[in-house]
């Protein structure tokens, strides 16, 4: 076995020494005050941001010399291309700050003992995203998948005490593995008719297929049906309100784009190479236009009418994951950089967002929109931040937010779906509405209870600052799009 | 090589950051030295890149200064159409940078006594700080893209600084009028770049100047042949016609001028340095950076820039002569002074000649050449009037007269920018308005002696405005009240630099060695036949307004005042422009466009969306259901979808 071939995962191996790592110093530290002494167990915050934030910068960008060759480890299982490491990078950024905010909520009495357990569970899903990323073959990409969604169930019933909590985390895993269970079946068909798992062989014997046409699509559907349920399209989605709004906060955070976001590059990826068949390609992008349709509209229309705030981030989630998903509609080099570039910009703000949603519910329990009634008035500089990440979650210039819709348009456009770009823009324009509504809440609207003035943590208060900058430079800062555009490739 | 540049752009722009985030946190004396050292930084800054660029660098091989391109990076990609940003370092350019950085420089030096304790201190410094960053990023624009995106910046700035005093109606009205206008002109300079843009293929400057009409179509970028054909007849006149609507907005032609008598509510430090020294040439700018392209493509259309700078010049001329708000007398004469340089871009082709000769070229170094003195001494002034104003608390010239015996530094500066703007030798003025003239004779002796009338107006107006405020009738009631005293050293001290300038760069340094249109070396040689007419006629008006204005008692003026009783209320009037606006705007305008279309609007397209959200509403109530909660159902929906789904890829 030639050993070297364990450099390729440099990525994986240095997270999983974190989780490692974490993991033993966590057995260690105490958790409760003893002989007078604060808590050691405390401390695990810090070391696990520390050492996520050294993985994150060791691993930021890509190491390989040829930017868009694809290199393969251990019979092809795994892949790795330059795009995967920024992907990866941008997976880790997002973690990075799900810790940040999480720390306040993991010091409450109910959860500072098992505060170590938040952190390695939520790496091993993120373990389980990479790997998903850069497999090559069907069977670890289902491993990772797992991987990516069984832990997260328990995260999302973390605070188990919660009756919301334990009854998300079980409908949530029953429902992935409803979904599971259905991709599998439709990689079952595909091995049925291929003979092989990995992507690079199906893709090749797919081509040209004549017979066996309607099990290569069923397979195709059902591959895409359980990637939609990750990405929460609709109508794969239903399971996101309740679960978005059931799950702490810091984890609906997490849910809503880090999860999100890699299912929508693999969904891609794997689209592009083992389905690149031209009678195929025709039919996953028919599909997805009207997932699309189905996911940004139906999800604005839900949107307007919430009043909980989670669940309003919910279907602001799913109609951006619709955006996503349009930039893979084609299957281009420009398609995928919109992507990647949308997933950032989308991350941050979102993340901005759930940052404040989080500190305000553990100051004061509220998460509702008439809550937020007057909190310029108490909270100045929450309300503005917020109305930052608002305006670029919808779009508005000179926010990063804008650009990415403006990449992904045109990116749809020139792969020649001008009308899915007709709708998207409509949508926009609801969307701004109900964005606005929070910003509307927030500055206008009176409120007899306002929520009290109070001073964030120092780590919500890195996480809201990493957010804004993304917000604010990312778009502005043209650098960024085109360094991610030197690593995009595309269906020929 | 000129990497540092960047920081000409960055310092600005970070003490902008500072001051606009922390500023109250801060005290009023380190705001100021902030942003006054920041500027105090780039105008080093500037002073070593022209010097390293026009000395250390020079001539290339072909003789002329190459442009260097220090940063350029793309921004927002189109396709093969894309916006860049990034720093164009040329003559033109360089100049500028001096221009800008010197004056903003005084004037962040001049506002610490002048804003001194003023609420929004801070505030003030701030928006000087961003000012001075738009414009500096104007200038060193490496593509008229960029060039507009910082316009629109300093189109901003200046409302925000227009409208300083927010408590006071005139102002706020001001800075809205300013933006308004200046914005309307702005949507032609867009068209006109979209337009250029998508027929030539290209925003950048280094295009731009490469373009030659002998190359034909090929010059141009598009694949589409017949865009490209279009490209080179008819379109690209239209493109930079519709350009230099927007330049005409920003540099206060006829009739777009209105905007900039009112900007005078704001500060006086700010009208010297953004409607006097620099905002307003960015027009003047703008048709330089474009001028290969003119020359090349649209020789005809140079006419209209003769005439609309010809009237304006007059136009201005005429009103300053009967304005009695000291400030307003300024503003008209910045009007009508940079309406020069606009005159001299246009006269550089000589009727049927298409080849740049020398004779050709020599209207565009005027016209930089005039921009470069006019800052100086122009700046000069209007910090010369915030003295007196701040001596006087007044902008009229009643409340002034005599002032010469209170104000002895702020007397002299004043006298000598305004020899200069006269045109007397050996001031700065005169060289460069020498120069005009001249290119003006070369044009058509028409335009020649029109011009030349208008320099013996301004030399008129600008002695009476003299003589009104340090001789003639003194205001001692007022005086007695109040005795005005000169300004402190750090508003004295901007204005003896900039007098120095004044006094020493038209004859120290050969413009013409810096900036010419074909770039190479052209020696200024004055025309002793229209030096002297021109002088002698500069001076014959300075002694006319000196007989008239000097005395205690006016009796000529009165006299002349009451003989032409509506001449002098039109001229004051400022010929009824304003209203003529007021009537287009209001009567006709609002009410007989706008008001049906916002009916339409409230009403029909309104109701639309009204009806949308309601059904939006009424849609989402009713497929609630969906989201029930219930798990089964949940899973149902699932596999329903799948099929779906499945059923659409099929058929």
């Amino acid at each position: 076995m030639d050993y070297s071939q364990f450099l390729f995962m440099r990525e994986e191996l240095s997270l999983l020494a974190v989780i490692l790592i974490i993991f033993i110093a966590d057995l260690f530290m105490s958790k409760e005050p003893r002989d007078g002494k604060p808590a050691q167990g405390s401390s695990i915050g810090i070391v696990a941001c520390i050492l996520l934030g050294i993985h994150t910068l060791a691993n930021l960008v890509p190491f390989c010399e040829d930017m868009k060759i694809e290199q393969t480890a251990f019979g092809g299982m795994y892949v790795h291309t330059a795009m995967m490491t920024i992907v990866k990078s941008v997976l880790n950024v997002g973690t990075l700050v799900v810790f940040l905010m999480a720390n306040g909520w993991l010091q409450r009495a109910e959860n500072r003992v098992k505060q170590g357990e938040f952190y390695i569970i939520t790496l091993f899903t993120v373990l389980g995203m990479y790997f998903m990323i850069s497999s090559g073959h069907f069977l670890m990409f289902f491993i990772g998948l797992e991987l990516a969604s069984v832990p997260l169930a328990a995260l999302i019933a973390f605070d188990k005490w919660r009756y919301e909590s334990a009854e998300a985390g079980a409908k949530f895993i029953l429902l992935a593995l409803f979904s599971s269970a259905l991709l599998l079946y439709g990689v079952s068909l595909i091995y049925g008719i291929t003979g092989t798992l990995y992507f690079g062989q199906i893709g090749a014997i797919l081509t040209g297929l004549s017979d066996n046409l309607l099990l290569a699509v069923l397979g195709l559907t059902l591959f895409i049906a359980g990637m939609g349920f990750k990405i929460s399209l609709v109508p794969f989605h239903l399971w996101t309100a309740d679960t978005y709004e059931g799950a702490p906060t810091v984890v609906t955070g997490y849910l809503s784009v880090v999860s999100k976001g890699s299912a929508a590059f693999v969904l891609m990826t794997v689209l592009m190479k083992a389905f690149a068949d031209t009678t195929l390609s025709s039919q996953w992008n028919i599909g997805l236009f009207w997932l699309i349709v189905a996911s940004i509209t139906i999800a604005n229309i839900f949107a307007i009418q919430q009043k909980n705030l989670k669940r309003f981030m919910a279907f602001s989630a799913i109609s951006q994951a619709g955006y996503l998903v349009l930039a893979v509609m084609g299957g281009t080099a420009q398609g995928m950089t919109a992507l990647v570039y949308y997933l950032l910009v989308y991350m941050v703000a979102d993340l901005g967002v759930f940052a404040i949603l989080n500190v305000v519910e553990q100051k004061s329990g509220k998460i509702c929109m008439d809550d937020y009634n007057g909190l310029y008035e108490t909270n100045p500089k929450l309300a503005f931040l917020m109305t930052l990440c608002l305006f670029s979650l919808a779009g508005i210039p000179p926010f990063a937010g804008m650009f990415s819709k403006f990449f992904v348009f045109m990116a749809a456009f020139n792969a020649g779906y001008q009308w899915l770009v007709l709708i998207a823009l409509v949508n926009t324009v609801i969307s701004l509405y109900y964005y606005l509504l929070i910003v509307k809440a927030m500055y206008i609207n009176k409120s007899d209870s306002p929520v009290p003035a109070f001073k964030s943590d120092a780590y919500t208060k890195i996480a809201l600052v990493i957010c804004i900058a993304g917000v604010v430079l990312a778009g502005i800062i043209g650098v960024a799009y085109n360094y991610i555009d030197t690593f995009a490739y595309g269906m020929e | 090589m000129f990497t540092y540049t960047i920081l000409i752009l960055l310092l600005p722009f970070l003490s902008f950051l500072l001051l606009g985030l922390f500023g109250n946190k801060l005290s009023h004396k380190l705001a100021g030295l902030i942003g006054t050292f920041s500027l105090g930084v780039v105008f080093l800054l500037s002073c070593y890149t022209a010097y390293e660029y026009f000395v250390t660098v020079g001539r290339g091989a072909s003789g002329v200064y190459e442009a260097f391109v220090p940063y350029n990076i793309t921004w927002l990609p189109l396709g093969s159409l894309h916006f860049d940003m990034g720093i164009l370092l040329d003559p033109i350019s360089v100049i500028m940078l001096i221009v800008i950085s010197t004056v903003s420089f005084m004037v962040h030096i001049y506002s610490f006594g002048y804003m001194h304790g003023e609420r929004g201190f801070q505030r003030y410094y701030a928006f000087l700080s961003l000012f001075t960053m738009s414009m500096l990023g104007l200038v060193v624009a490496t593509n008229i893209f960029q060039m507009y995106l910082f316009w629109e910046l300093v189109g901003v700035s200046s409302y925000l600084l227009i409208g300083f005093y927010y408590t006071q109606k005139a102002a706020i009205a001001a800075s809205k009028k300013a933006f308004i206008v200046t914005r309307f002109a702005d949507m032609f300079f867009l068209i006109g770049i979209l337009i250029f843009g998508y027929y030539t293929g290209s925003f950048s400057f280094s295009f731009v100047n490469e373009l030659k009409l002998a190359d034909g179509v090929a010059a141009f970028i598009p694949a589409d042949a017949s865009r490209a054909m279009a490209a080179g007849s008819f379109i690209l006149p239209t493109a930079l016609t519709l350009m230099f609507i927007g330049g005409a907005g920003k540099s206060a032609m006829f009739p777009l001028h209105i905007w900039l008598p009112d900007a005078m509510e704001g500060p006086t430090p700010v009208s010297a340095l953004i409607h006097a020294a620099t905002m307003v040439v960015a027009g003047v700018y703008q048709v330089a950076r474009m001028f290969p392209m003119w020359i090349e493509y649209a020789p005809q259309a140079m006419s209209i820039i003769v005439w609309v700078g010809v009237l304006t010049a007059f136009y201005a001329a005429a009103v300053a002569m009967a304005q009695s708000d000291i400030k307003r007398v300024l503003a008209f004469s910045t009007i009508s002074q940079i309406a020069f340089m606009m005159v001299a871009l246009g006269v550089c082709l000589p009727g049927h000649e298409t080849v740049l000769d020398n004779h050709a070229q020599l209207g565009y170094m005027a016209g930089m050449f005039h921009l470069f003195t006019h800052a100086m001494f122009k700046a000069c002034l209007f910090l010369g009037a915030g003295c007196i104003i701040h001596a006087v608390h007044s902008n009229e010239m009643r409340e002034m007269g005599g002032l010469r015996k209170y104000m002895p530094v702020t007397h002299f500066t004043f006298l000598f920018s305004c020899l200069a703007i006269s045109g007397i030798p050996p001031f700065s003025g005169f060289f460069s308005k020498d120069e005009i003239i001249t290119a003006c004779f070369q044009y058509s002796p028409v335009v020649g002696w029109v011009m030349t009338g208008i320099a013996a107006m301004t030399a008129f107006y600008m002695f009476r405005l003299y003589y009104g405020i340090f001789w003639g009738t003194e205001n001692k009631e007022a005086h007695a009240h109040h005795t005005p005293h000169e300004a402190p050293w750090t508003m004295t001290i901007p204005l003896i630099f900039l007098t120095f300038i004044t006094m020493t760069c038209g004859w120290i340094v050969n413009f013409g060695s810096f900036i010419s249109a074909s770039g190479l070396d052209y020696p200024i040689h004055l025309d002793t036949k229209i030096a002297i007419t021109s002088t002698v006629i500069a001076v014959v008006s300075i002694c006319i307004a000196t007989y008239i204005y000097k005395g205690e008692k006016q009796p000529v003026a009165d006299k002349l005042q009451a003989a032409m009783p509506r001449l002098h209320q039109w001229a004051y009037k400022r010929f009824y422009l304003d209203e003529v606006y007021q009537y287009i705007t209001h009567r006709i305008i609002f009410k007989h466009i706008s008001k049906p279309i916002a009916w339409f609007d409230r009403h029909i397209i309104d109701g639309f969306f009204n009806f949308l959200a309601w059904g939006t509403h009424e849609l989402g109530f009713q497929i609630r259901g969906f989201q029930s909660g219930a798990i089964q159902k949940y899973a149902f929906i699932f596999l329903l979808g799948a099929l779906i789904l499945m059923l659409i890829m099929i058929l």
